[in-house]
């Protein structure tokens, strides 16, 4: 294992200081992985708490600031933070009008998430949670655990956050939050696996001519494993996938071209001119994009693409001023 | 012997799990997220470290488990927290975990965890190792075994449960993503139970 790590035991707590000294607009507790803006708590504001395993950088933390979220709560890498450090960032954040807590449709954090909720009622919170489960790669059904929270959750933060921004309260916060995550649909693709730091071994192996179909965000093998082919058609079996469960006909879209982590910024550009090309022959009008890294796999090489049907308040509520490590939009 | 002596299986328990941390992980990255004995070995080491020095043993299985939801993450976390929690609830304020009030405390575990999880028998979980040495334990005291020999039938059974999860396609959890891939492989929940629950039965057959 080739990594620019000091121990793996240390990973995150190590890149957790380094936020800390790269942005001071973070408060951040290395040693519980609680991540909250410098000027929490706000008076009256609905805050947005997120969190889940390291490994998707930026996502959690890289998303905390003005117009986002709140606080942001790290676990181990792909291993949900557990009740009490949610519960900690919870508390660090509510201004008295409640919090939303943003969770990722995965077993270990919905479970994790809906304990600290409990104990943060148990003081006096009020909390409302949205689950996101926007990847369309698993069958929605009781044979799974539902559907995995991927890239919709950037649409899910980005937006409501500017929503509580506003000055919007708790319910009308969460119903945004939940109106976002079901118009969202995503879908994923792996080139190369990635290795957990703890365990020192690439979560998966494939041949030079082998791709995954259907990847989720914490390294595991996809739906399907395929011969390698070129860009546009992958692009296009991640369009048809997402089209096939909810049509962009007719619809204003927002799409995410996002890279897994080893996947440069040139061929997710050569992806993104794909995507953009297959909306519009699937009749659908982009209205915004966003390329880049933003929900990753550690170093696993990769895209995901998510498709976001908007609203005229939904774009409004997106391109509406937030400032961030690793998202800014929006004159201030 | 007459009674579980509970922090000594609770400490048996972290030494098994940590031994055997990188198999369990083996197992997870084969259908999972490959982090399911690292992140075991860091909770259950927490569970023994929080045992009280003494006290009635439904008391030690509370400490265990509220230690386990705090300090492991993921979703083993809260499922296993939840199981001890349960059982210590169950044992109560007793001043020692006789064979009765084991197969109660064992019941209340495996209710919480499908309560929590809501997993059922067949789905690919640790459910699938838990309910089947629930069953076989009970089975055994009723039948007038003693707490040893009905422990013994408890770790079998759960070795036998999960060895059987390998045909299964996952219903719950992450290897449910994998749909038909997930076949073919044991599921590491249910090969952990049944670590869990042989360490239970090798205390419950030391000489007092």
């Amino acid at each position: 294992m080739r990594k620019l790590i000091n121990a793996p035991e240390d990973v995150v707590s190590d890149a957790l200081r380094g936020m800390a000294a790269a942005h001071p607009s973070l408060r951040v507790d290395a040693a519980t992985g609680v991540v909250v803006r410098a000027d929490a708590p706000r008076r009256g504001k609905v805050a947005l708490v997120s969190g889940g395993g390291s490994g998707h950088e930026p996502l959690h933390a890289g998303f905390v600031g003005p117009g986002m979220l709140d606080a942001a709560c790290a676990g181990e890498v792909f291993t949900s933070p557990t009740p009490d450090r949610i519960l900690a960032a919870t508390m660090a954040v509510d201004g008295g009008a409640g919090v939303l807590h943003v969770v990722k449709n995965y077993t270990g954090d919905v479970l994790n998430f809906r304990l600290a909720a409990e104990l943060a009622e148990d003081e006096g919170i009020e909390v409302a949670a949205v689950v996101v489960a926007d990847d369309v790669a698993v069958e929605d059904s009781t044979y799974t655990a539902g559907r995995r929270g991927t890239g919709g959750t950037l649409f899910v933060e980005k937006i409501a956050g500017a929503a509580a921004e506003a000055g919007a309260p708790l319910a009308e916060v969460a119903a945004v939050a939940a109106d976002v995550a079901g118009r969202c649909r995503s879908f994923g693709v792996a080139l190369a696996p990635c290795t957990v730091p703890a365990a020192g071994t690439p979560t998966f192996e494939l041949a030079a001519d082998e791709i995954e179909l259907g990847i989720g965000i914490h390294g595991e093998p996809g739906r399907e494993r395929a011969k390698a082919r070129p860009a546009a058609e992958i692009v296009d079996a991640a369009l048809t996938a997402i089209d096939d469960d909810l049509p962009v006909a007719g619809q204003d879209v927002l799409v995410l071209v996002n890279g897994m982590g080893g996947t440069p910024l040139l061929e997710q550009y050569i992806a993104y001119a794909a995507a953009a090309g297959g909306l519009a022959a699937r009749g659908a009008t982009v209205v915004r994009s966003l390329v880049g890294p933003y929900v990753t796999s550690l170093e696993m090489a990769g895209l995901m693409i998510t498709v976001c049907r908007t609203s005229g308040a939904l774009t409004g509520l997106w391109d509406a001023p937030a400032d961030t490590p690793a998202l800014r939009a929006g004159a201030r | 012997m007459t009674a579980l002596d509970v922090p000594a299986w609770i400490a048996r328990a972290a030494e098994r799990i940590a031994a055997d941390a990188d198999r369990l992980t083996r197992l997870d990255a084969a259908i999972g997220d490959g982090d399911h004995g690292h992140n075991l070995r860091r909770g259950f080491a927490a569970a023994a470290a929080a045992l009280p020095g003494d006290g009635p043993p439904g008391r030690a299985l509370i400490a265990a488990g509220r230690a386990l939801v705090a300090q492991t993450g993921g979703a083993s976390g809260p499922l296993y927290g939840t199981a001890l929690r349960r059982a210590g609830k169950a044992l109560g304020d007793a001043p020692e975990a006789d064979a009765a009030g084991l197969a109660a405390a064992l019941r209340a575990a495996l209710d919480g965890v499908r309560e929590l999880g809501g997993a059922a028998e067949g789905d690919k979980t640790m459910v699938d190792a838990l309910a089947p040495a629930v069953a076989a334990y009970t089975e055994a005291v009723e039948n007038g075994a003693t707490l040893a020999a009905a422990a013994t039938a408890a770790a079998s059974a759960a070795e036998r449960g999960a060895e059987a999860t390998v045909p299964l396609r996952a219903r719950k959890g992450r290897a449910s993503y994998l749909g038909d891939r997930s076949v073919g492989h044991p599921d590491p929940g249910a090969a952990s139970t049944a670590l869990l629950l042989r360490a239970l039965a090798d205390t419950a057959g030391e000489e007092p």
